[in-house]
């Protein structure tokens, strides 16, 4: 057993004081009651009274959520595709582009993206609203899910999906009974981090929203850019308490799942 | 015929979504900024067939660019994005390392927490976490009202809208992606090298640097383009915290697309900076693959 040196435990220290009390002190300043932000005048839940009657922030939120579970989903449809392609569909020609255009948006610059897409809604008069940022958010998501599906599928005994379609099945079945169950976990994650991409996502939101169309993330940034709010500082710690509540259960989750495979593998060597 | 399905959906899909609307931006970059709806010429009328298409590429040409280079504006936005990109890496690497560092140290039980600890940012809204710094950042936010009442300063400091809540808007954004690589470097280290190096006399400070450090190259490398690649390109970062003498590209763009309507030159600038990141997303790449290589 190592013990922590001075050096470690001061680095440590600092560090996760430096990543965590910004968003600490957003939090409390949130439930405090005075209008100056930054002088505290006492506890009160008043900013989130005022943030619940706020309707231009509740449809923003709405078009939000809806907008990533569609964009979601169809990303992790098409990534989950692209992965296995990528893995497993061997020689084809275009290849090479193909797995291009599935890495370079990951390092495009989200202003070029979004520039390139409204451009492309212009070219073809199509109007802007819910669909052109669902599409526009699918399209860059979609590369993220392939990376982390793909990286699941790399490591996968390729001999079981042989096996089941020796043993009858179509590609179709093989692939549904046999592979997917074992790429679940990857496709999952694949699918909330698309989920939290779009969630996110201004810069390329407010290039492809027309004004029908309003996402949390672009309504924020109109009001901050004022400066700081303390109705902003409310929704934003809604919004980390929704994602620390998140991460904390999937990674109790998929802790106790671990442990209990591991019991299950204990069980078999038993017999 | 379903595998042709397979490769047929996604392809087509990042054909028509990623790779066409690029070349729209080519294409509209090397165009003439016009008073019409849309706000640019010559427009490909396919109407009237091939005659139509030779008037559309005679009509293109390289004015945009002849004006990006003429206007030391674009230039000084170019070199000062390249500027605060490359300081900001280097600050986070500062800041990243000690805590990589710190975490491969622990003891083995701690880790995953630690790493939970890291990666929890990552999931929290970007927006959010740039925004959380105008409050402390600001004349009389919180960081100037402890100072002052600790007695270190007297008057309050000029932090946000200068470059240097930049820099600390970007080293807290990106962090994550510093100690994740470096971390997982230092985790694989070989303890028994760095015993191998003190019984041969090192100091535990020479052993670092002989020892510890070179190992962990690739990570370093490796975390310094995952934060140099997107701050380039960044643009919620300075127009929230930096000032209006804080030039960066993407910031460019968005106002010369936003406020000034031109797309042309919108396309234009947006054409360079990706040419400006070529060449580090090709030594990124390659640092992967010969990583991959000394793996397998």
């Amino acid at each position: 057993m190592r013990k922590l040196t001075w050096f470690n435990t001061t680095a440590l220290t600092l560090g996760f004081a430096f990543l965590y009390l910004p968003m600490v002190i957003l939090v409390v300043y949130s439930f405090n009651a005075s209008k100056l932000v930054t002088v505290w005048g006492g506890f009160s839940t008043r900013w989130y009274g005022e943030l619940m009657r706020n309707e231009a922030f509740l449809d923003a939120a709405w078009v939000t959520v809806k907008v990533a579970v569609m964009s979601s989903t169809l990303a992790t449809i098409l990534g989950t595709m692209a992965a296995y392609v990528l893995v497993r569909a061997g020689r084809f020609a275009g290849r090479t582009l193909f797995s291009g255009m599935i890495y370079a948006p990951l390092v495009m610059p989200e202003v070029i993206t979004g520039l390139s897409l409204l451009l492309l809604f212009i070219g073809i008069g199509m109007d802007r609203g819910v669909m052109t940022i669902v599409l526009a958010h699918t399209t860059f998501a979609m590369c993220y899910v392939s990376v982390v599906v793909s990286s699941r599928l790399v490591s996968f005994d390729r001999s079981l999906e042989e096996a089941a379609l020796d043993l009858g099945c179509t590609p179709f079945e093989a692939f549904r009974l046999v592979t997917l169950p074992i790429i679940a976990p990857a496709v999952i994650s694949g699918w909330l981090l698309a989920f939290t991409l779009s969630l996110d996502d201004l810069v390329i939101a407010s290039f492809t929203a027309g004004p029908s169309a309003t996402t949390l993330p672009i309504k924020i940034f109109s009001a901050v850019r004022l400066g700081v709010s303390p109705e902003i500082n409310a929704l934003s710690t809604i919004m980390i308490g929704i994602v620390t509540v998140g991460v904390i259960s999937a990674s109790l989750i998929s802790k106790r799942s671990m442990l209990r495979q591991s019991a299950e593998e204990r069980a078999a060597d038993r017999t | 015929m379903r595998r042709l399905t397979l490769i047929a959906v996604p392809y087509l899909w990042l054909l028509a979504l990623f790779l066409v609307p690029f070349l729209i931006v080519v294409k509209i970059s090397l165009s003439d900024t016009a008073l019409a709806i849309p706000p640019y010429t010559p427009e490909l009328d396919l109407r009237e067939g091939w005659a139509g298409v030779k008037e559309f590429l005679a009509g293109l040409d390289f004015e945009n660019f002849e004006f990006l280079a003429s206007d030391d504006l674009y230039w000084r936005a170019y070199l000062s994005s390249l500027q605060i990109a490359a300081i900001s890496t280097f600050l986070t690497l500062l800041v990243g390392y000690p805590i990589a560092y710190g975490m491969a140290k622990a003891p083995e039980h701690w880790r995953p927490t630690l790493l939970l600890l890291v990666i929890l940012p990552f999931w929290t809204s970007f927006l959010i976490r740039v925004y959380s710094w105008m409050g402390i950042l600001a004349t009389e936010g919180y960081l100037n009202q402890l100072l002052i009442s600790i007695g270190i300063i007297g008057e309050p400091l000029t932090i946000l809208n200068t470059n240097v809540a930049v820099y600390i808007g970007i080293v807290y954004t990106y962090l994550p992606f510093m100690i994740l690589p470096i971390y997982s470097s230092l985790e694989r280290l070989d303890g028994s090298l760095l015993e191998a190096a003190e019984d041969l006399g090192c100091s535990r400070f020479s052993a670092f640097w002989l020892v510890t450090f070179p190992l962990s190259k690739a990570g370093v490398i490796a975390g310094s383009f995952l934060v140099f690649i997107p701050a380039l390109g960044e643009f919620v970062i300075p127009s929230l915290l930096g000032g209006s003498k804080t030039l960066m590209i993407g910031k460019v763009l968005w106002e010369e697309f936003f406020n000034n309507r031109d797309w042309p030159v919108a396309s234009a600038v947006a054409v360079i900076l990706l040419l400006l990141l070529i060449v580090p997303i090709i030594l990124f790449q390659r640092n992967e693959q010969k990583q991959r290589e000394a793996e397998g």
